[in-house]
């Protein structure tokens, strides 16, 4: 039975959470907010910060990788048995941290979640450059990464093809499409915000580069039209998309033999958890950037809100999946299953595991209170703490798995070696520089989806 | 720029302040039977479409194609490639192990699909185009700001500059502004 409610308790309900965006912003007002910032003609004192900052962890990159490459994959704290370590955990916690940002701009378009407008074209960016970090892992980790195009089927003189059956190609295939829509889905969202860069723009440069990439985008009705359809239909198909990529990823894990990874929970738990942890990067950058930007009406308390109560969700998933895992490796029977869960809860890495569950676990649980979800900095403690708590996850899933092999004599511990961490800060160095990059030259927020927003609302007033 | 000799007159343009005034415009454009016509907006305007009486898009079509197309291609390349390129016997399974082959035909599907709606969007839009006559109309900078622009083409059947100006004057804009080709 559906209840009604009477337009003082709708008022009630929904007066005291405060508005979605600020309603005395105008059509022209979101233009000049959100064009505003790349039109700055100096950025504030805390972007050359974090740019400069990033400058540096890029250099880290850039020497960890030709360090990489003239010494080989021996620089990382790789052997037998744990073959996978950093390379695998970065990975996986930077492409699940992807996964927010085609969460919002996708699945919350398909249900008319309209608060997503203030936050997808930043999540979106997050997504991409996200998406680059996590890329460069698995290259390298070939050992020969100027040879990486063997993974895909194409003739070659050595007559040999890729081997369908393995997850590892499947990983191909997914991560790379998922890169190619992620772009697409960003710059077909870009277009009429680029034009509407290039109309406002002063200078002879800004018009001729922000008009090249509007296309020469004329806001006509008959392009509206089809548009706002391959809109659709791209967020149609991210969707299952998105879905499809972490799963792929967790078949890496589960496809094998190993104890600890051959769980059909895999998959679920893994999407679960990319959007947790995803949701947690958005918010760890959009509270400094609405605050720093002057943004705060258009990314209000309401959003922060939202976006925690996602990530409450999805982290009660996620701890559900350690549960699971736990029980599994019990009722199994299998001993090495049950040593598997022994090692983890009681061997050398205990103390990661509790910490991950104690930083993904119970740490989130403060979210069920409205206070903690509104008060921006102990929201910002918490996010920080949730990705180093999925940090810590792959690390456990990973290693404690690997390191006791089924012979004892084949035993042996792993640790990230300083290369390894280079590496992993080098790959922070350029997410931050591409999202200042992004910050300086790009719209972050869709005006023309916001305008879309705003100009409902005073219709909605006027009625 | 109004030298009529040499330069061919694209149309009438005629600017309104919000999208309600445009929807009501182009519908009264729309019966008077005009079909060379178009609307330029900061946003997609709801109604705007079938006040204008543009029809649907074959867009959806294509992207099926693609899909289907992405499907089966990834498919039988990787049948072709393990049944019959490259058979290899990997614990006894069928070379046609096809449960295997789902997530990278999915994969397929999908990369296919997004690039047909994407490159078919841009295409059927005719874009990119730097330069298109419409943007000499005044102020036509506003279109991606906060104005709403209708357009009646000269080479619609019925256009005739002095009735269709009349039609445009009465419709409540501003200024009704002949735009030519360059």
């Amino acid at each position: 039975m559906k209840k009604e409610f009477t337009a003082a308790e709708h008022e009630e309900i929904f007066g005291q959470m405060g508005p979605m965006i600020d309603p005395s912003l105008t059509i022209e007002g979101v233009g000049d907010a959100v064009a505003g910032v790349p039109e700055r003609k100096t950025m504030p004192y805390q972007w050359f910060l974090v740019l400069g900052v990033a400058t540096m962890l890029l250099g880290f990159l850039g020497l960890s990788i030709t360090a990489l490459l003239i010494k080989g994959t021996g620089l990382w704290g790789l052997k037998i048995p744990v073959a996978w370590g950093f390379a695998i955990v970065n990975f996986v916690w930077w492409i699940g941290i992807g996964h927010a940002g085609t969460l919002i701009s996708a699945i919350l378009f398909l249900f008319k979640q309209d608060w997503r407008t203030s936050i997808n074209r930043f999540a979106e960016a997050m997504t991409l450059f996200a998406v680059a970090c996590a890329g460069m892992f698995p290259l390298l980790h070939l050992g020969r990464p100027w040879v990486f195009y063997w993974l895909f089927p194409y003739p070659n003189t050595m007559a040999v093809w890729p081997q369908f059956r393995s997850p590892l190609v499947w990983d191909v295939f997914a991560v790379s499409t998922y890169l190619t829509i992620s772009l697409l889905f960003w710059f077909t969202g870009l277009i009429p915000d680029l034009a509407t860069m290039r109309d406002r723009s002063k200078s002879r440069i800004g018009k001729v580069l922000y008009g090249i990439f509007a296309l020469g985008w004329r806001g006509s009705a008959r392009h509206w039209h089809r548009y706002e359809v391959a809109y659709l239909l791209l967020a149609g198909l991210s969707t299952p998309l998105v879905v499809s990529v972490h799963s792929v990823v967790s078949l890496d894990f589960a496809v094998s033999v190993l104890p600890g990874w051959h769980t059909t929970i895999f998959p679920p738990y893994f999407v679960a958890g990319a959007i947790y942890s995803g949701f947690a990067m958005v918010i760890t950058l959009v509270i400094p950037v609405r605050h720093i930007f002057g943004l705060k009406g258009l990314i209000t308390p309401r959003h922060l809100d939202n976006m925690a109560k996602i990530m409450l969700a999805t982290g009660l998933m996620v701890f559900y999946g350690y549960l699971t895992e736990a029980f599994f490796a019990w009722y199994s029977g299998n001993p090495y299953e049950m040593f598997m869960m022994q090692n983890r809860m009681g061997g050398p890495y205990a103390f990661q595991y509790w910490m991950l569950i104690l930083c993904n676990g119970l740490v989130p649980q403060l979210l069920w209170f409205k206070r903690v979800r509104r008060h921006v900095i102990v929201l910002f403690c918490i996010c920080i703490v949730v990705n180093i708590g999925m940090w810590l996850e792959r690390y456990i899933i990973v290693v404690t798995s690997l390191h006791r092999d089924f012979l004892p004599s084949s035993w042996d511990m792993y640790a990230g070696t300083r290369w390894d961490w280079m590496l992993y800060l080098g790959t922070f160095g350029f997410f931050f520089f591409a999202l200042m990059l992004f910050i300086r030259w790009v719209p972050m927020l869709p005006i023309f989806e916001v305008r879309e927003i705003v100009h409902a609302g005073h219709e909605e007033h006027e009625d | 720029m109004s030298d009529t000799n040499e330069n061919k007159l694209y149309g009438l343009v005629v600017e309104f302040g919000d999208s309600n005034a445009l929807v009501k415009a182009a519908e009264r454009v729309r019966d008077s039977g005009y079909t060379h016509t178009d609307a330029h907006a900061p946003f997609p305007v709801h109604g705007l479409t079938e006040a204008l009486g543009i029809r649907r898009t074959i867009l959806p079509w294509i992207v099926l194609g693609g899909g289907l197309t992405g499907c089966i291609g990834g498919f039988m390349l990787q049948y072709w490639v393990s049944v019959s390129a490259y058979p290899l016997n990997v614990g006894g399974r069928p070379l046609n192990s096809w449960p295997s082959f789902i997530p990278v035909a999915f994969e397929c599907t999908i990369l296919l699909a997004g690039l047909s709606a994407m490159i078919g969007m841009i295409a059927l839009n005719g874009l990119p185009r730097p330069h298109h006559p419409v943007f000499n109309a005044p102020n036509f900078e506003r279109a991606s700001g906060n104005g709403f622009f209708l357009v009646v083409e000269a080479d619609d059947p019925q256009f005739d500059l002095q009735s269709t100006r009349a039609l445009l004057d009465d419709l409540g804009g501003a200024a009704v502004s002949e735009v030519y080709d360059d």
